[in-house]
C-alpha cells in the first residue's frame, strides 16, 4: 500500500493544478491577513474561504483523480497487490498531497506574520487541522461516487451536485427549520442537523473555539451547551472522523467487488 | 496447476458464463477458442482476480483466487486490450512495475530478460517515447514484454499476436514454445487457428458460457474427420446451429 500511495501522492503533487491549488491558498492568505490586519480577523476570513473551497476542490480533484487513474489502476490490479491497497492507497495519495497543499498555501503566511508568538496559535492549528480533516473527507465521498459511476459525466455531476447540497443548500434548509419552527424547542434537531454536515460541524467547532459566538446570537448559545463542552468538542472530532471512515469503507468494499 | 470450478459470471442480466469447469495442466500451452462475446477473456479475467465470479472457485497451485492475491506473482498476463498512465515513458513504465514487483521477482533478472526482449521486438528508439505516442502494434510489443520479463510459472495471453507485424508474430511465437520447453504454462485466446496449431496442445472452446468441447486439436480434427483446424470447427458449430434450428417452434411446419 505504502509504495502505491507514494506513486500516487508524488504524481498529483507534481501536477499543475495542485500547484495551483497551492498558489491559491498563498496569495488569498497573504491577502486576507493583510486587509484584515488583525489575525484573529484573518483566521474567521480564511476559515470561510476554506469551508468553501476545500470541499469544492477536493470533490473535483478526486472525481478527476479517480477516472483518470483508470488505467493505472488496471495495470496494476493484475500484479501482485491486494485490490484495497491499491485503491486505499490512491486515496490517501491523494488526500495527502491536497492535504500538503493547503497546509502549506496557509501556514507559510501566517508564519511570516508571526503565529507563533501569537496567542492565536491554537485557534489556527484547529483551522489547518479541519481544513485537512475536510480534504479527506470529501475525496473520500468523491471516490464513493465516481466508483458507483461508470460514466465520467455522471459522476462528476453528481458529486458537484452533493458539495453544492453541502456547502449552500444544507445551510439554507437549516435556517427554514429554525425560522418555521421557531415556537418549538429544536436544540437537540440542531445538534443532530449540524453533525449531518461536515461543513457546518467545521464551522461551528472553529467559531465557538474563536470565542466569537456571542455574535452568533441565540442559536449559539444553544451549539455553545453541547459543543463548547469538552464532550461535545470529542462527539464532533468522532462526527468529523466518521465522515472520513464510511465513505472510505463503503468505497473499499465497492473497489473490491467491481469488474474490470 | 489451474483448477477452474463451476464459474459463473453474468453482467446484469447478459449470463456470459454458465458453470465453466476445468482444469489447465501444468506445462501445457492450452488455448481458449470461441466466437467473439463468448467469455474468453471475462474467463482469464476471472482468473487474475480482475472479475469477480458470482459464484464457483478458482484454485491455482494452494491458492483460492477469491480469498488471495500473492499468487499474482507467479502469473504474466497480456491483455487485450492494453491499458497504460499515458503520460509515462515506456521505459518509466518498465521500471515502475519492476519497482511495484520488488520483492516478488527477482529484479536483475527482469531488467536482463527486458533488455533482450527490447532488441527482440526492435523497440530501442521508443523506450524514451511517452506511451499515449506509441502505435498499436508498439503498444502490443510493450504490452508482450511487460507479460514475458518476470519470468513467471504461468502465462496468460489475451489475443497476444494482434497488431504484430509479421517478424514480431514469428519471434512471439518462438518465445512462447521456448517458455513451454521450461516447463511453464501457457494460457492464450486467439482468432487465428494457424497459431493454435503451431502451438497448442490442448482446445478449449467455449460456446454460449459453457465449454462446448475440449481436447487437442488432432483429437478435433479427427473426430470432425476434416483436415483442417479451421472446418473442424466450422462443422462443430454447424451441428450447434442445426441443433438450436431444431429446437425453434414452428420449424416443421
Ligand atoms: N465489464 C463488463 N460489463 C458488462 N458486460 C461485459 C463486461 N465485460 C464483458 N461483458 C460482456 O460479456 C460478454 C463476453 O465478453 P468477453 O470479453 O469475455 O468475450 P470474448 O470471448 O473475449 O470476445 P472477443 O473474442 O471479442 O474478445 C460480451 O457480451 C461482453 O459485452
Ligand atoms: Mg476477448
Amino acid at each position: 500500500m505504502f509504495k502505491i500511495l507514494k506513486y500516487s501522492f508524488y504524481d498529483v503533487l507534481r501536477s499543475r493544478w495542485t500547484v495551483l491549488y497551492f498558489l491559491f491558498f498563498l496569495v488569498s492568505t497573504f491577502a486576507l491577513l493583510y486587509f484584515s490586519g488583525n489575525m484573529s480577523k484573518g483566521i474567521v476570513s480564511l476559515m470561510n474561504v476554506s469551508l468553501t473551497i476545500i470541499p469544492l476542490i477536493s470533490t473535483i480533484f478526486g472525481v478527476m483523480h479517480y477516472y483518470n487513474s483508470r488505467e493505472f489502476v488496471e495495470l496494476l490490479l493484475s500484479q501482485p497487490i491486494k485490490r484495497s491497497d491499491i485503491f486505499i492507497g490512491q486515496y490517501l495519495g491523494l488526500s495527502f498531497s491536497l492535504s500538503l497543499s493547503f497546509v502549506a498555501g496557509t501556514i507559510i503566511p501566517f508564519i511570516a506574520y508571526g503565529i507563533f508568538v501569537s496567542s492565536e496559535v491554537w485557534n489556527f492549528s484547529l483551522l489547518i487541522f479541519t481544513g485537512a480533516i475536510l480534504s479527506f473527507i470529501f475525496v473520500g465521498l468523491a471516490f464513493l461516487i465516481s466508483i458507483l459511476n461508470e460514466n465520467k459525466i455522471k459522476g462528476f455531476g453528481i458529486a458537484i451536485l452533493m458539495w453544492l447540497c453541502m456547502a449552500v443548500v444544507y445551510d439554507g434548509l437549516i435556517l427554514m427549520v429554525f425560522i418555521s419552527f421557531n415556537d418549538y424547542p429544536l436544540e437537540k434537531a440542531a445538534v443532530l442537523m449540524v453533525n449531518l454536515n461536515p461543513i457546518d460541524l467545521s464551522r461551528i467547532m472553529i467559531l465557538l473555539k474563536l470565542d466569537i459566538s456571542a455574535l452568533m446570537g441565540y442559536t449559539a448559545a444553544v451549539f455553545n451547551q453541547y459543543f463548547g463542552t469538552t464532550n461535545g468538542m470529542i462527539m464532533s472530532l468522532l462526527s468529523l472522523l466518521g465522515w472520513i471512515v464510511f465513505p472510505v469503507l463503503l468505497f473499499n468494499f465497492f473497489a473490491k467487488r467491481k469488474d474490470f | 496447476m489451474v483448477e477452474i470450478k463451476e464459474i459463473e459470471k453474468s453482467f446484469g442480466r447478459l449470463n456470459v458464463l454458465k458453470g465453466v469447469s476445468v482444469s489447465i495442466p501444468s506445462g501445457k500451452v492450452v488455448a481458449v477458442l470461441g466466437p467473439n462475446g463468448s467469455g474468453k477473456t471475462t474467463l482469464i479475467k476471472c482468473i487474475l482476480g480482475l472479475v469477480i465470479p458470482d459464484s464457483g472457485n478458482i484454485i491455482i497451485g494452494n491458492d483460492n483466487v477469491k480469498n488471495s492475491w500473492s499468487y499474482r506473482k507467479n502469473i504474466g498476463y497480456l491483455p487485450q486490450i492494453a491499458r497504460f498512465p499515458e503520460n509515462l515513458t515506456v521505459n518509466e513504465l518498465f521500471r515502475m512495475i519492476q519497482d511495484l514487483r520488488k520483492g516478488y521477482a527477482n529484479i536483475a533478472e527482469a531488467e536482463r530478460c527486458k533488455e533482450e526482449l527490447v532488441s527482440v521486438f526492435n523497440i530501442q528508439s521508443f523506450l524514451n517515447k511517452h506511451l499515449r505516442s506509441l502505435s498499436g502494434g508498439t503498444r502490443q510489443k510493450v504490452n508482450v514484454i511487460l507479460s514475458l520479463m518476470f519470468d513467471p510459472d504461468l502465462f496468460i495471453f489475451d489475443e497476444p499476436t494482434v497488431g504484430l507485424d509479421p517478424i514480431s508474430c514469428v519471434r512471439f511465437k518462438e518465445n512462447i514454445l521456448k517458455q513451454k520447453e521450461k516447463g511453464k504454462t501457457i494460457v492464450l485466446t486467439t482468432h487465428i487457428l494457424s497459431e493454435v496449431d503451431e502451438m497448442a496442445d490442448e482446445i478449449i472452446f467455449l460456446l454460449e458460457g459453457k465449454i462446448y468441447y475440449k481436447g487437442s486439436p488432432d483429437e478435433l480434427k479427427l473426430q470432425q474427420q476434416e483436415a483442417t483446424l479451421e472446418r473442424a470447427i466450422a462443422r462443430l458449430l454447424e451441428k450447434n446451429d442445426n441443433k438450436i434450428n431444431n429446437q425453434l417452434p414452428g420449424k416443421n411446419n
